[in-house]
């Protein structure tokens, strides 16, 4: 698209543009979809050369017909451990719950120009707030729930505020403050684990009180009473989150600012827009729903809170988001195919005795892959977006 | 020598950008290549200098078809180009910037030898007139010597055939006439020399063949002693162009806009605009000329609100408007087209829609409460696509992938489509073609006629000049002049332009 309007300007040729654009908008939205699912093509079949790798026995003997029964067995094991029963839909929800919310914190600070990496300690704040919430009150659960959550949002909103804060009055890099609040937020959870109003009473690693029954998440598949199956309301509130996130972005006012100062400040200033509100704002929101991310774990999956709760949500989050392209559908299918993978991939260590870091290769490898559209498009021949060409001749104003 | 661009064509996804061209320069003759932006002129002199590769046809030299696959090879062929914006070290002197990369070395390679490269460099500054001092340090330097400099590095590497890319756009009026005096010497030394502008009266003043390229395809050459500049510009556009801007006389009303001891500091303290006192009417035009980095952007970003006022005060219609915000402006029915409209006027990444809605969005219509009224917006945006004659397809399209004169078309369409005070348009004609500046000069005029106050910023005397009834001329952050357009002319403004006191003494 770049080469036309280096040169060949389409208001040139008026006759020609209808065509032409409509073309281009059609490649892009192609590209849209097909750079994605090529990207997961790709890693699974790079992730096939290194099933067949672990496999070293097999590998030793040559037995190349064994070496891609195993391959075959991991990738059927990982859907059909999904996906194939309840129980297995229920832990993949379980695990795309909190990376859908980690994942639009990451989005909704992206589209804002503004890279969040803070996702982490975002959920630090929530899940904390939130457990104090659930471990204090005991009132009934249509009020102590949405109290939970709003505190998580609350928690995890002033979490990221501080980061846009930091940037809006001083031009603190967010990368930087972000890792800084992330290490900050551990370890004043592993800090506040430890003291009296929160550790549980006699236990010496730092483990929180338990959130009461009435103060968690409802169980999804409440007509089952099976035990094992983990997926809760948070899966709702996620999704919930995805669609306030559309809405931001597509209808409110605040949104279009967001999207403005994000993608060229100079113009969004030039409109009257506020940089310095916006940049507060914009993480703000996003520790907002990092935060609810952290509420869902605490409220919902755990019942408690841990030094660990967060784990590699906020990291994994970003791959997320980039699988996802920062829209939020695109974000909600991203989480669901990581918790594909993870929920898959322990049934897949069960039964075929391949490894479950074997995961985190894909994992990585489809990363890999959307990260570098450049490379997914030569290993499938696809056209490129715009001009390779870096030193061009600079016609004016063009 | 002889070179010859022999039907040349260069495809892009769905463009066509160079179309069977065929050009051809020998030594001492100027060509001039004309064309709106987008004709593909860029092009062809990207595959000239071997930056692209084009699809068909050949480059001879002498006769030879050559192969460029970099600049390198265009350069070892005798090509040079002087590109619009100078690829010089601002640290390093005149001498160091034109050895960079040949540079004359002793003790068997290792020693920089600067002095044979000074001498090197004064020779050839003392045969073409340009009078440059090989020690002079290039961020000392005026614009138009820069430029020379360049030029030098151009002849150092032998070039035989020179290419200029819109080379006066960045110079003053008198520093043109001090570039085409160079450009004659050489092509007394047998230089070939190709120059690409499109600035119509430069061409005829400069060339000796005229070559006009149109969506692509050369149309037609001219000869500059007998061809007028409607003529070319119809050759250029394909259709009559009015050059002149039509305009009644003017009656001038009460004052909108009055700046009082207005002035503008960098972070350090260091004074932009220096004490500048300022009235626009209604119904008239005011045209702020002044070449480029004279104050004229400071100016503006601090009456709008982009920049903080150090001193002085800003009145509208009588009312203290000194510290008001873009918003605030906005409010007051203040229009602002901006300088850079890639920058600050668009946002490429939005489509037509949501760019018409970038300044308005906040207050009805488009917005009451917390949303945004999408299906208004794209209804305001579709009258002003038709009002504005803005070529699209749809408002649904990426502002990105329309041409300049149509991203200028979107912001004046934004800007002035509604109920003004003031109009303040920086550069509303920078770089886009003949029939969207004809279009945009209309509306500025249409605008004053119903009452408005106008202020236009241009470093382009020409449309100062075709659009102003008073010229104020601002030089070094001050106000050297204000004039009425009807008793001032070219000359006098250019002088003023260049620092009032010293040439007009």
């Amino acid at each position: 698209m770049t080469a036309a309007t280096v040169d060949g300007s389409p208001a040139a040729a008026p006759e020609q543009k209808p065509k032409l654009v409509a073309f281009f908008d059609r490649i892009d939205a192609y590209n849209n979809l097909l750079l994605p699912v090529l990207a997961i093509v790709s890693a699974l079949i790079v992730g096939a050369f290194i099933i067949g790798l672990t496999d070293i026995d097999r590998l030793k003997e040559g037995d190349i017909g064994g070496i891609l029964t195993t391959i075959k067995d991991a990738y059927v094991a990982l859907p059909t451990g999904a996906l194939g029963s309840l129980r297995g839909i229920s832990e993949t929800i379980v695990s795309a719950t909190p990376l859908i919310l980690a994942g639009l914190c990451f989005a909704v600070a992206a589209r804002s120009g503004l890279f969040n990496i803070g996702a982490t300690g975002q959920m630090f704040a929530g899940g904390m707030a939130s457990v104090w919430v659930g471990f204090t009150m005991d009132g009934p659960g249509i009020v102590q729930v949405p109290l939970a959550l709003l505190a998580g949002i609350v928690a995890g909103g002033l979490w990221g505020g501080i980061v846009g804060l930091l940037k809006a009055r001083t031009g603190a890099h967010e990368v930087i403050t972000t890792i800084m609040t992330n290490y900050i937020a551990g370890l004043l959870t592993l800090w506040l684990l430890k003291t009296e109003a929160f550790q549980q009473p006699g236990k010496d690693n730092p483990v929180s009180k338990t959130v009461s029954d009435k103060g968690r998440l409802p169980e999804l598949f409440f007509w089952s009473d099976d035990p094992s199956l983990r997926a809760h309301w948070g899966f709702l509130v996620a999704l919930a989150g995805a669609v306030f996130m559309w809405w931001l972005f597509e209808r409110s006012k605040i949104g279009f600012e967001l999207r403005t100062f994000g993608s060229n400040a100079d113009a969004a200033r030039y409109a009257g827009m506020k940089p310095a509100t916006l940049t507060t704002l914009a993480m703000f929101i996003a520790g907002g729903l990092a935060g609810l991310g952290g509420a869902t774990q605490i409220i919902g999956t755990q019942g408690y809170a841990t030094e660990s709760f967060a784990g590699s949500i906020g990291f994994d989050a970003i791959a997320v988001a980039l699988l996802g392209r920062n829209k939020p559908v695109g974000i909600v299918f991203a989480a669901f195919l990581f918790g594909i993978l993870e929920a898959g991939g322990r049934k897949m260590q069960l039964e075929t005795d391949i490894p479950l870091d074997v995961v985190l290769v894909l994992r990585a490898l489809i990363v890999l892959f959307i990260a570098a559209p450049a490379l997914t498009r030569l290993i499938w021949r696809l056209k490129s977006e715009g001009s390779t060409s870096v030193l061009q001749f600079r016609g004016w104003g063009a | 020598m002889e070179l010859e661009l022999r039907g040349i064509t260069k495809r892009f996804p769905g463009v066509v950008a160079n179309d069977d061209v065929n050009l051809r320069v020998r030594g001492g003759e100027v060509l001039a290549l004309v064309g709106e932006n987008g004709a593909g002129k860029s092009t062809l002199m990207n595959v000239l200098y071997g930056l692209y590769k084009a699809d068909e046809g050949e480059i001879l030299i002498d006769g030879v078809p050559q192969h460029f696959t970099s600049p390198r090879d265009a350069i070892a062929a005798g090509i040079g180009m002087v590109h619009q914006h100078f690829m010089l070290v601002p640290v390093f002197t005149v001498a160091e910037n034109v050895v960079m990369g040949v540079e004359p070395t002793s003790l068997g390679g290792i020693k920089l030898d600067l002095a044979t490269a000074r001498e090197q460099v004064r020779t050839i500054s003392e045969q073409y007139g340009m009078h440059l001092d090989p020690d002079a340090v290039i961020e000392d330097m005026p614009v138009g010597l820069q430029q020379r400099v360049e030029i030098i590095k151009v002849l150092f590497r032998h070039a035989k055939i020179v290419v200029f890319d819109e080379p006066t756009a960045v110079l003053t009026p008198q520093e043109i006439d001090d570039f085409f005096v160079i450009v004659e010497s050489l092509k007394a030394d047998g230089k070939g020399i190709v120059f690409i502008t499109h600035k119509l009266r430069e061409a005829i003043k400069v060339a000796d063949r005229i070559e006009v390229l149109r969506r692509g395809k050369t149309v037609g050459d001219a000869d500059p002693k007998t061809v007028k500049d409607t003529e070319l510009a119809e050759m250029m556009v394909g259709r009559p162009v009015d050059l002149v801007v039509d305009k009644a006389q003017h009656d001038p009303g009460d004052v909108v806009l009055e700046l009082t001891d207005f002035t503008v500091r960098d972070p350090s303290g260091r004074v932009l605009v220096d004490h500048v006192d300022l009235q626009v009417r209604a119904g008239e035009i005011v045209g702020i000329a002044g070449v480029q980095g004279n104050g004229q952007t400071e100016l503006v970003d601090a009456l709008v609100g982009l920049r903080r006022v150090a001193d002085g005060t800003v009145h509208l219609v009588g009312q203290d408007i000194t510290v008001a915000n873009p918003r605030d402006m906005h409010r007051h029915g203040v229009a602002h087209i901006p300088e850079d409209r890639q920058r600050e006027g668009i946002v490429k990444d939005f489509d037509i829609t949501e760019n018409l809605a970038l300044t308005g969005y906040y207050a009805p219509p488009l917005s009451t409460g917390l949303t945004i009224d999408w299906k208004a917006a794209r209804t305001t945006a579709e009258h002003l696509v038709e009002q504005f004659d803005i070529r699209t397809p749809s408002v649904d399209t990426g502002v990105g992938t329309l041409s300049g004169g149509n991203q200028q078309k979107v912001i004046v369409a934004r800007e002035l489509s509604r109920d003004l005070q003031l109009a303040i348009a920086c550069q509303p004609t920078r770089g886009i073609d003949v029939g969207s500046i004809e279009y945009i000069h209309e509306r500025i005029v249409a605008l004053r006629d119903a009452g408005v106050a106008v202020l236009v910023v241009s470093t382009e005397l020409d449309e100062v000049m075709a659009l102003a009834d008073r010229v104020v001329v601002m030089y070094r952050g001050k106000v050297v002049a204000d004039l009425p357009r009807a008793s001032t002319n070219h000359n006098e403004v250019g002088l003023y332009m260049a620092g009032a006191k010293e040439s007009a003494a």
